[in-house]
Parts: C-alpha cells; sequence; structure tokens
C-alpha cells in the first residue's frame, strides 16, 4: 500500500494501462466463459427454469426446496467426504512413495515415476471399467484375493454395498491422481540443498529430523501446489460416478456435480441444478480463499 | 534467436485468428435475433449451423422448396442395426435413389449418453430433424414438451387400419396428437441357461415349447438350481436404468400386478400384487438384488454363466451374444412366470419422431423419409430386418428361414400394456432402481414402494 | 559404531520394504492400462470370461477391425471465413478423426491458455494496477469451480454464440479457466525487478521488457503449464459430453463413451478405443517428462 502511494499518478496510470493490456487476452476469456456463466448461473437459480418455457420467477424458492431436500444434503457431504479424505491421502500418499524412490538409481525411479502416471493417461472410461471388473462381486480379483486369502469370507459386493462404495471411489480416484503429485515431489526432493542435509547428519540428527527441519520446509511450495490441483480434481470427480455406480447404492455415492447434472440434463430443472451450483461455488470460493490466506501466511 | 522470433510470431498469429473466429462468430449470432423470419433454417441446420458455408445453402433451400430439397439430419438409438453406420448408409442410399434431392446425415447415440446429447443439442438450438427411438422418449418426453412435430398427417386411415392398436396408442399422447410413426417392435422376455436347468433338473417346472411358466414353478426352479450347486441363479440388477424394463416385468407378473393405472397418468407400484412379488425375490435363495450390476452387466454375467437365467433379454442379445461367441451353452428364452402362466410381457417399440425446428421443408422432407423408410413395400421390411425385431403391421413372415427369430417370434402375442408414455418417466425410472436398491438393503418393502409411488405420481403430475 | 551399525539396517530395511511395497502398488495402480491394451486383442468370449486370461490366448485384431470400420467421416474439414469455401478430406474411420480432433483441441488449449496465462500472471505479479486485488482474489475463487457449476449457462451461451457443437465450446472454457493465470503469477514474482528496471533504463518499452527478460525467466513454468493443459483438456470428458454432438467432431475420450450400449457393451471394443487414445498421450508424456518436472520445481521453489 505504502508503495502504491509514493508511487506517481502518471506512474499508477502507465502500470494500469500496461497491467490491463497484458490482462486483456486472458481477461476476455475468463469474464467470457468463466464469470459471466456464473453471473447468469446465479441469476437463472432463482427462476424456475426448463426446456422450452419462458422461465418463471421463483424468488428463493429452489434454495429453500435444497437445504430440503435430502439427497443434495447427503451429495453434499459425499462430496465433502471424498475431497477431505482423498486431498489428504493423495498428498501423503504421494510424498511417501517419493520420498522412497527419488534418490533410487536413475532409471528406476524414472519407471516407478511414469508407471504412477499411466493411470491419469489412460482416460477415465476405460479405468471405470477396468476397476468395474475388479470390484466385480461374483469373481472380480478383489474377492478372489480376499477369499482365497481367507482375510473375507465371503464376497463382498463392492460397489454394490453402500457401506464400501464411496470408499471405492476415493480408491479409483486416489489412483487417477497421484501421478502428478509424485512427479512433482520427486523432483522437489531432489532439489532439496544436499549441504544443509549432510550438515545436519555430522550433527546426529535422525533421518525423521532430516525431514521434518530441513527437506519439509523446502517443498512446502510444492505442496501447496499440490493441495491446490487436488482439491480441485477431487471436486470435480465425475465420470467414475457417471459410469460406475450412478450415484449409488441408496444415494451412497451421489455427488453434487452428479447431482446437478442429473437434474439439469434428465429431470431439466436448471433452475434448481443452478441453485446447486451457487451453493457448491460460494462452499469452493470460501475453502479456496482459506487456503490461499494460509499460503500466504506461510 | 530467429527461431524464437518465429515461434512467438506463430504464435501471435494463432491467437490473433482464434480471435477474429471466436469475434466473427459473434456477430454471426446476433444477427438472426433481429431479424429471424428470413432465415430460419440457418440457425437450426445442424451441419451448416457450425460452418461458413450456411450462407451459400439459404437460397437454394427457400427455391427448391417446392422439389423437396433439404438437408435433413436423423439421429438414431442402437436399435439392432440401425445403430451400424454401414447398414444404415445402405438404407439412405436405397431412399437417395427414390428421392435424390434430399441429403440425410446420420449420428449414432448410445443409451448411455444418447438422451444428454440431445437434451444439450435442444438447448443448443441444433436438435436433430428425424430421431429413431420409442414412445417413451418421442411421445411421454419429447412429445409432452412440445419439441415434436404432430404426425397426424402420416397416419392416413390406411395406416390406422394396418398398425397394430397397442401400437397405435403407444404412438399418441394423451390427448391423442401422434408423435411417433412407429417401425418395429419386439416383446422382451427373460431367458434360462438351459444345460445348467437340466442338470439341476429343474426342466420338467416349466413349458419348453410355449416359453412359459408358472410362479409356484419359478420358485421350485430356482430352488432346484440353487440346491444343484449354482449359488447365482439370476439377480435382480439396479446400479442404473439399463434394462430396468426387465426387472419391472418380473416383478408385475409375479402375482399380476400392474406398473400404472390403465390410462397411464398414475404409478401403481405400491400394489399388493407389487409388494408380495418383491417380499418373494428378496426371500428366495439364489437371487439377491444387485446394485453393482445393470442390465447389461447381467446379460454378460449370464453368458459366461455366472447366472442362470437373465431378466434382460430378447431376440437381438441372443443373436449378438452368439455372434461374438459369447455364449457356450443352450439359452432357452422364457416368458415371465406368472400365476395363471399367461405373461404381460414389456414391449419395446421403436419409430420415428421428427423435432420441430421450425423449417416446413425439413419438415416435409423428414416426413417423406419416414414414409419411405416405414411404408414402402420393399424398404419397410428391409428396415425393419436391420432392427432385428418385429414389424408393427402384418408384413408376413419376413423372418422366414431363420430360426432364432421364429423361436423368438411366439412371444409377440404376450405383449402387454405399454405403459412407457406415463408423465415424469425419466424421475420414474431413477426411482424404480433407487427402489430395488433400497429393498436390497434391508429397508421395509412397502416402505420402499410407497416413497417411488410418491417420488413418481409427483413427477407425473408436474408434467 | 554399534548404533550407528543398527541404525543403518534398520533405514536399509525400510527401505527395501518399502521399494517392493510401491511396486506392487505401482502394478496394481497401472493394472487397468495394461488390461486394456491386452485386452484389446483379446476375443470377446474371453474378456467376458470368469476365469480372467493374464495373457491372450489367441491374439485377435477383431476389435481394432471393427473400431475402425464403424464409422467414417472426414480426414480434416477446413471452413474459409467469409468465402463459404470448406475443404473437405478423404473419408477414413472416425476414430481417426476423432484423434486429430482431439490433438487440435489439446494444442490450441495449450496454447491460448500458455499465451494469455504468461501475460495476464506476468501483469499480475509486476504491475501494480488499480483493481489488481480485485482481480486475483476473483481468480483465486474461480480457480476451484467444477465446469457443471457453471454447465447449462455455459451451454447456452455456447448456443448463443453458435458455438455449440463445434470444438470451440470445448477449448474456450479451458482457456477462462484462471489456474493457469494463478500459476503463472507465482512464477513471475521470482522475476528480478532490478532486470526489469535496467531494461526499461535502456529504452525497452512493456512489450520488449516482457518478452526478452520476463518470458525467458518463466519459460520452465510455461512448459509446465503446457503439460499440465494437454494433459487435462486431453481427459476433459464433461465439456466435451455437453457440448459436442456430431460424429465430426467428437473428441476420442467422448468416442469411446458412446461406444458403451445400454444392454450389450462390446468391452473389445471399447479397450481397444481406449488403447488408441492412451498412446499418444503416453508417448507426450515420456517425450517431455523431463521438461515437465524441472518447469514446475523451479516454480515452486521460487513461488
Amino acid at each position: 500500500m505504502s508503495k502504491n502511494n509514493s508511487m506517481s499518478k502518471a506512474l499508477v496510470r502507465r502500470e494500469t494501462i500496461a497491467g490491463y493490456a497484458f490482462m486483456l487476452p486472458s481477461l476476455i476469456f475468463f469474464l467470457g466463459f468463466v464469470i459471466y456463466p456464473m453471473v447468469q448461473c446465479v441469476f437463472t437459480s432463482f427462476f424456475d427454469a426448463t426446456m422450452n418455457r419462458e422461465d418463471i420467477f421463483v424468488g428463493f424458492a429452489n434454495y429453500i426446496e435444497l437445504f430440503q431436500d435430502k439427497v443434495f444434503l447427503g451429495s453434499l457431504k459425499n462430496t465433502v467426504i471424498i475431497v477431505i479424505v482423498s486431498v489428504p491421502v493423495t498428498c501423503i500418499f504421494s510424498l511417501w512413495v517419493s520420498s522412497v524412490i527419488y534418490d533410487l538409481a536413475g532409471p528406476a525411479c524414472s519407471a516407478f515415476r511414469c508407471i504412477f502416471y499411466l493411470p491419469v493417461v489412460t482416460g477415465s472410461v476405460a479405468v471405470a471399467v477396468v476397476w468395474k471388473w475388479m470390484f466385480n462381486n461374483y469373481y472380480g480379483i478383489f474377492n478372489y484375493i480376499g477369499t482365497s486369502t481367507g482375510l473375507m469370507e465371503n464376497n463382498i459386493n463392492w460397489l454394490g454395498d453402500e457401506r464400501f462404495a464411496l470408499g471405492c471411489i476415493i480408491l479409483i480416484l486416489l489412483t487417477t491422481s497421484v501421478g502428478q503429485p509424485i512427479v512433482l515431489y520427486v523432483s522437489a526432493l531432489n532439489n532439496v540443498d544436499q549441504s544443509l542435509v549432510e550438515a545436519a547428519e555430522v550433527d546426529g540428527a535422525t533421518k525423521f529430523q532430516c525431514f521434518w527441519k530441513i527437506k519439509w520446509p523446502q517443498i512446502m511450495p510444492t505442496t501447496l501446489y499440490i493441495l491446490v490441483i487436488t482439491t480441485i480434481n477431487s471436486f470435480q470427480c465425475f465420470a467414475l460416478i457417471q459410469l460406475l455406480t450412478s450415484g449409488g447404492p441408496n444415494h451412497s455415492t451421489d455427488t453434487i456435480m452428479y447431482y446437478i447434472y442429473y437434474n439439469a440434463f434428465k429431470l431439466y430443472r436448471y433452475g434448481y441444478g443452478n441453485a446447486m451450483g451457487v451453493v457448491l461455488a460460494i462452499i469452493i470460493a470460501v475453502l479456496s480463499a482459506l487456503q490461499f490466506k494460509m499460503a500466504e501466511s506461510k | 534467436m530467429k527461431k524464437r522470433k518465429f515461434m512467438a510470431l506463430a504464435l501471435s498469429c494463432v491467437m490473433v485468428c482464434s480471435l477474429a473466429a471466436c469475434g466473427g462468430k459473434d456477430t454471426g449470432a446476433s444477427q438472426p435475433e433481429p431479424a429471424p423470419a428470413p432465415a430460419p433454417a440457418e440457425k437450426t441446420d445442424d451441419n451448416a449451423a457450425s460452418n461458413a458455408d450456411a450462407d451459400s445453402q439459404t437460397p437454394a433451400d427457400t427455391s427448391a422448396d417446392a422439389s423437396q430439397a433439404a438437408d435433413i439430419t436423423l439421429w438414431t438409438y442402437p436399435v439392432g442395426s440401425w445403430g451400424d453406420a454401414a447398414t444404415v448408409s445402405g438404407m439412405i442410399s436405397n431412399f437417395n435413389a427414390a428421392y435424390p434431392d434430399i441429403h440425410v446425415t446420420v449420428e449414432y447415440l448410445d443409451y448411455t449418453n444418447g438422451d444428454d446429447q440431445i437434451n444439450t443439442a435442444i438447448e443448443g438450438n441444433q436438435a436433430p430433424d428425424l430421431v429413431l427411438e420409442g414412445p417413451e422418449r418421442l411421445v411421454a418426453n419429447w412429445g409432452a414438451k412440445g419439441l415434436m412435430v404432430d404426425l397426424g398427417d402420416l397416419w392416413t386411415d390406411e395406416a390406422k387400419s394396418l398398425i397394430y392398436d397397442s401400437v397405435q396408442n403407444a404412438c399418441k399422447s394423451n390427448d391423442g396428437v401422434f408423435y411417433e410413426y412407429p417401425l418395429c417392435m419386439t416383446a422382451h422376455t427373460m431367458a434360462i441357461n438351459r444345460d445348467i436347468f437340466e442338470a439341476a433338473g429343474a426342466l420338467q417346472y416349466l413349458d419348453e415349447t410355449t416359453g412359459t411358466w408358472t410362479t409356484e414353478n419359478f420358485q421350485k426352479a430356482v430352488q432346484a438350481v440353487y440346491d444343484y450347486g449354482q449359488k447365482n441363479v439370476g439377480a435382480v440388477y439396479c446400479s442404473g436404468q439399463g434394462g430396468d424394463q426387465g426387472t419391472r416385468a418380473l416383478i408385475n407378473n409375479l402375482y399380476g400386478g400392474t406398473f400404472t393405472n390403465a390410462e397411464h397418468t398414475q404409478y401403481t407400484a405400491n400394489s399388493e400384487e407389487n409388494i408380495k412379488a418383491l417380499e418373494l425375490l428378496k426371500s428366495m435363495d439364489g437371487i439377491n438384488f444387485d446394485a453393482s450390476i445393470a442390465g447389461g452387466d447381467e446379460v454378460n454375467m449370464f453368458c459366461n454363466g455366472t447366472f442362470a437365467m437373465a431378466f434382460c433379454w430378447n431376440a437381438t442379445q441372443e443373436k449378438n451374444n452368439t455372434d461374438q461367441g459369447n455364449i457356450n451353452f443352450d439359452v432357452l428364452p422364457m416368458a415371465f412366470p406368472s400365476e395363471t402362466g399367461e405373461a404381460q410381457l414389456c414391449g419395446g417399440i421403436w419409430g420415428f419422431g421428427i423435432f420441430d425446428n421450425g423449417d416446413p421443408a425439413k419438415i416435409a422432407a423428414a416426413k417423406t423419409f419416414i414414409d419411405f423408410m416405414a411404408n414402402d413395400e420393399k424398404q419397410a421390411v428391409e428396415s425393419v430386418k436391420a432392427s432385428n425385431f418385429w414389424p408393427v403391421k402384418d408384413l408376413g413372415d419376413i423372418y422366414e428361414g431363420d430360426a432364432l427369430m421364429s423361436e423368438y417370434a411366439k412371444f409377440i402375442p404376450y405383449m402387454g400394456d405399454y405403459y412407457q408414455v406415463v408423465g415424469g418417466w425419466a424421475e420414474a425410472r431413477t426411482a424404480w432402481w433407487n427402489m430395488l436398491q433400497q429393498v436390497g438393503s434391508g429397508t421395509d418393502v412397502k416402505t420402499a414402494v410407497e416413497e417411488f409411488v410418491t417420488t413418481a405420481n409427483a413427477a407425473a403430475s408436474a408434467q | 559404531m554399534y548404533m550407528k551399525q543398527n541404525q543403518f539396517n534398520r533405514s536399509a530395511c525400510y527401505k527395501i520394504i518399502s521399494v517392493i511395497i510401491i511396486a506392487i502398488l505401482a502394478f496394481t495402480f497401472a493394472f487397468p492400462l495394461y488390461w486394456i491394451i491386452i485386452g484389446s486383442f483379446k476375443t470377446s468370449a474371453a474378456i467376458n470370461a470368469t476365469t480372467p486370461q493374464w495373457w491372450p490366448q489367441e491374439w485377435v485384431l477383431d476389435n481394432y477391425r471393427k473400431l475402425f470400420s464403424r464409422q467414417v467421416a472426414a480426414l480434416w474439414e477446413i471452413n474459409i471465413p467469409f468465402t463459404g469455401i470448406s475443404l473437405t478430406g478423404p473419408e477414413v474411420p472416425a476414430a481417426i478423426r476423432w484423434l486429430i480432433n482431439t490433438v487440435f483441441m489439446a494444442v490450441v488449449a495449450m496454447l491460448l491458455t500458455c499465451i494469455t496465462s504468461a501475460m495476464a500472471g506476468y501483469a499480475l505479479a509486476k504491475k501494480r494496477f488499480i483493481g489488481r486485488t480485485v482481480v486475483f482474489s476473483l481468480i483465486v475463487c474461480a480457480m476451484a469451480l467444477p465446469k457443471q457449476v457453471i454447465l447449462i449457462p455455459l451451454l447456452r451461451e455456447m448456443a448463443a454464440l453458435e458455438l455449440y457443437n463445434t470444438i470451440w465450446a470445448v477449448i474456450f472454457p479451458i482457456v477462462g479457466w484462471p489456474f493457469g493465470v494463478f500459476l503463472m503469477k507465482q512464477f513471475s514474482e521470482g522475476i528480478p525487478g532490478e532486470m526489469m528496471e535496467a531494461a526499461k533504463i535502456d529504452g525497452a518499452n512493456e512489450w520488449k521488457t516482457f518478452y526478452t527478460i520476463a518470458l525467458p525467466l518463466i519459460k520452465p513454468g510455461i512448459g509446465a503449464l503446457a503439460i499440465f493443459t494437454f494433459i487435462n483438456s486431453w481427459n476433459d470428458y464433461f465439456m466435451q459430453l455437453i457440448m459436442l454432438t456430431s460424429t465430426k467432431n467428437l473428441t476420442i475420450s467422448l468416442g469411446i463413451a458412446k461406444l458403451q450400449a445400454e444392454n450389450a457393451t462390446d468391452f473389445g471394443l471399447i479397450m481397444a478405443g481406449a488403447s488408441l487414445a492412451a498412446i499418444p498421450i503416453i508417448v507426450i508424456f515420456l517425450i517431455f517428462q523431463k521438461y515437465f518436472t524441472k518447469g514446475i520445481t523451479m516454480g515452486a521453489v521460487k513461488g
């Protein structure tokens, strides 16, 4: 702020013109294809809008219905569960894998990195088809391993049982999202200042202390970046649910994204779908702002 | 340095071009709005809209109106070989031999995403001109929303006298407007693995020649197969809407319940008969409610021997799976069990509907297309055969010498009421499999069906 | 000395066990891809069998034959604006056209994103302009917004712009997504102010300062963003599902999704399609992975 004040008016004007000139191409797309639809979304959420009919203004009716809709509240809960489970698990898992593989001999490390990256590029339809087969109730691999090793007495209907279905979805989501964090962590760990680590080891620090006191602060920016992209990814988990469970059994895997889609394109309740979108957008905006504040303060 | 300059130049070129493209479209879009009357064709035409050649077409369209020259689009769901490009383009060249001025572009939909694609296309002002599907979509969904063209002039007195009454009733809305012109139909059956049933000594409970059995014998047969060691006899699949006609037919038939009332205005799945049927299925050994599979998975698992019976079956299923070499046992198609043995099978009716895109020339051309495909003496047989189902009027024995189709033909007389035209169908379908999941996970049957009926009726009355 | 020895053994043990566990997990994670590729060469009966064939007993090309003979589309189609001329290529299997569409979509989205984000990120980091905080807060809040939220308005907007059912309807929302700007802002923070001052004193204008000073410094970041955008847009099945309908306009992942049937899914066909879609992107990853990792790390450390 103080810097701003000390600048002359002419400078401010010049900076502003230059700033917006550089921002312009990006702003066209951002305002046109993100902000404008978002404004429309908020606007339509106050209407009973459907296909081939004039929209009817209904005030807050959509929002009132929303908070009485058990399926919506359930899907909100499921979305939150997916995010709060998969984000930390993805981060911790990828950090652990990276810490083990980063100092392996070159080809081994790069091979691991690639293998973990493969699910990212396999494509969700194909991934879903194969996992569905692996989770099969009657002859899937997991049931086969479980029953033949004696861990399970009977076959478990993984995707057809409301106790397990969401867990299975999170697991599949995990396999498709650790690729990038591992790649990032491996290079971050390789870039840690080795002289500091050696100095600490000479001083008799344990491996754990070494990691926590020296490496962790240095890979912190990477962690923040990973947190952001993983959060985004887990909020967007849609294809897996559409292809594997359609939100079932008993709505145990319904997420807001899937429910918006269902309301918009199966029931044509555009206004209602938009109201859900607005609620979700507010939640996400608050979360992002918090995350960012955290990042700034560190 | 040179390289970098070149790169930058290339990048900025791309940027400018794309911005120009964007801007260009922008002005293009604002043009038709103040003056929509002169060129409505431009806006709706699926192919031309995105292309610059739309301009050049407009004059041709209007001047050639009389000779019916038009570009129309046909979207087909995979109804037999109507989902197969080679077969369809063959039929279209037949059509073009008779009507060279009507150009038909075909898009192939699938049942997973097809509805969404049509719905988004409607929102995107690019709805197809012609769609090949059944009354549940053409009449009860898009027809009821006022998106379809009244096909009354195709339904001549001759057509009405030829086409079976049950089909005719399904093709018109509650207020009597025809939104579909039917082409073919089938009766959805179930099937059993005859080898397993024989080994288990369960064949005695069914009538192989008529393909029927009573509810009592069905129970005995399932128990026999279960005792024989086939622990998974069948599954009430309910992970999604795929193949749900099978579970509906099974439950309705067991004790003679109905899915809707006779006027198709209300859902009646909470009747005593249906509750009794659900409770029976829940209590039977060897039948489990499986929320991890849908109709398609059930078919696969019947073919690979996991299940001894399939509830999602018809002639096409057997033909396709045999052709692909998936079946290595004897399949016996069966009607659904009922108390008397007389089943009411769930039917499928497929035909054409026309989206009202506001262009009379296109609508006229689309009607010509329907007339040719469904009524032309030679083509009608070919069109029906392509679907691998049966005609909706008497075309003679079109499957003469085809053993498989002859075997399944015996089920056609069992076709029951075509109730899929009731309002709120899309929401009711979802509520149906949700209800089955609840029953499967232990919710009281009565509570679950009551909830289903409440949801479904609310959806029906909302429409 | 004893202690040290013990500690060494323990950490070596930990390492070996960890590597073994990770190896097992890695193969589990990558199993779907393996299964799809070998599955695409199996017969339909073998795919559907209850006892898995870890290695095909009989190799067949039927699935690929079916994939390529199913539908056809023109290899390319170029409309020259304002002339009404349209150049159409020869007819090829639709799957080939889908691949071309996907590559075009991903490349254009990538280029546009990189250009716009690099400029905007630089401005946000280095220019003290009025409204900067507002714009930046908007970007941070919108960054994690799932596209499903704005789906319906976006669809109506694309319809009004007559972009619906064109590849641009998929590209523009990707470019508009502000994550790239955020990322490039973080990178640009590391550009030393003295270098920019020096350039200005030398008489360079704003554009030249950006082009000669900032751009080379944030190049690794742009590389990382490029790969990130490319892979994300390649996998962006959802937007494609909503925006594209014509066979000639589909992308490969949507084309594969459309191979599913309600009651008779041909898994062989899906696997063949999925293998076809995965191979180009794996090759791209393998080629560019060094660049990818280098770029991100530099930015992350500085940011």
